[in-house]
């Protein structure tokens, strides 16, 4: 039976004229390989409905990862025709070129199985580069006003739920392994804003070499689901660790 | 802070080279008519001392910082850091600084 759905009509999206979507699942681990499925496509249907389709309905040994389905956890990542992306909010019709879906497990993290990634190295960066909040000793002088340049620098980059999806859009990261990624240094900016933290000096050190492993292209700003802007955040530490290196303005903060 | 340092050279010699590569390619434009030898290029810049300084200023730019982008380049293509590596783009750097000041002394 055609299904068909008026709204991705009008919007001219990519609706395929068959009712039935070919997609192209990587299978095994690292030297696994492409397996082809053939998926019913319905109206406002997601990836990872697709890939939620192939376990129920065709190989229940399909490994992948979801918890949420709306876009709050993260943890449905994968790469779609190329593009790492939350396969949760990516419509098929989005992603789909001329009714073909190709959807692997995230890059530059281990693939355990299929299209579950293990997410040790980039949580292990993390937790290297100390990027957690460290209460001051004493409360900022002044109450910390929302509209003040250093907490809107802070809240530009606040929003990051750690899905790795710029990790793995990262050439950087792809290139070099010592290269913490984007995701760790826009926490650190975050926190180096952060006029309640008591440990600029530190955050700035963590980020110290790291930050200039950066090649400013971009992949991360294009790729966030949440539509943050590492890459701006990465620019603002290279500035401020350079300041630093100068020996200008370190534990004292600009009223 | 080492990379800190080198972070901004490299932005600052960008700085300077960017305005001097379109003066560059402008006047190759304008002198690649009188075809492209040492000799009708010097007839036309010799004893200036604009144009000495122009490519003095340009090679010394150039030498600081094509060195840094290329330490970034092997390092990340070639898996070479250390030591090694920082002499090599210093002598790299040197071996610019000289060939393009050579140029440079037969201008002035």
């Amino acid at each position: 039976m055609k299904r068909t759905c008026p709204r991705l009509v009008e919007t001219g999206y990519d609706e395929p004229a068959m009712a039935v979507l070919e997609v192209e699942i990587w299978r095994g681990g690292e030297d696994g390989a492409w397996r082809r499925y053939s998926v019913p496509h319905e109206a406002n249907q997601t990836v990872l409905d697709v890939v939620t389709h192939v376990q129920r309905h065709i190989d229940p040994s399909l490994a992948y990862r979801f918890a949420c389905r709306v876009g709050m956890c993260g943890s449905c990542a994968m790469t779609v025709n190329g593009r790492p992306r939350w396969t949760c909010r990516t419509h098929v019709s989005l992603a789909a070129r001329k009714g073909r879906v190709r959807i692997g497990p995230l890059r530059n993290l281990p693939v355990i199985r299929d299209l579950a990634v293990d997410m040790a190295p980039f949580f292990e960066k993390w937790r290297d580069a100390e990027a957690r909040f460290v209460p001051a000793a004493e409360p900022p002088d002044a109450p910390v006003r929302p509209d003040e340049p250093e907490r809107k620098a802070a809240d530009a980059g606040i929003e990051c739920i750690n899905c790795a999806v710029c990790y793995a859009a990262c050439d950087s990261v792809a290139w070099n392994p010592d290269y913490p990624g984007p995701a760790v240094l826009n926490r650190l900016w975050t926190l180096v804003n952060d006029r309640r933290d008591g440990d600029r000096d530190g955050h700035l050190d963590a980020a110290g070499a790291g930050c200039h492993l950066c090649r400013s292209h971009q992949e991360c700003a294009n790729a966030c689901p949440t539509g943050l802007n590492p890459t701006a955040a990465i620019a603002g530490l290279k500035r401020e660790v350079f300041r630093r290196a100068l020996g200008g303005r370190t534990r004292e903060r600009q009223q | 802070m080492k990379e800190a340092w080198l972070f901004a050279a490299q932005r600052l010699s960008a700085m300077v080279l960017a305005p001097l590569v379109l003066l560059h390619l402008g006047t190759v434009l304008y002198a690649v008519r009188g075809g492209l030898s040492a000799d009708e290029i010097l007839s036309r810049t010799e004893g200036s001392l604009f144009w000495g300084a122009v490519y003095g200023l340009f090679v010394l730019a150039a030498a600081v910082h094509a060195p840094i982008g290329l330490r970034a380049v092997l390092s990340e293509w070639c898996r070479w850091r250390g030591a090694g590596l920082d002499i090599a783009m210093g002598l790299f750097g040197l071996l610019l600084l000289a060939l393009g000041l050579r140029a440079v002394m037969a201008v002035l």
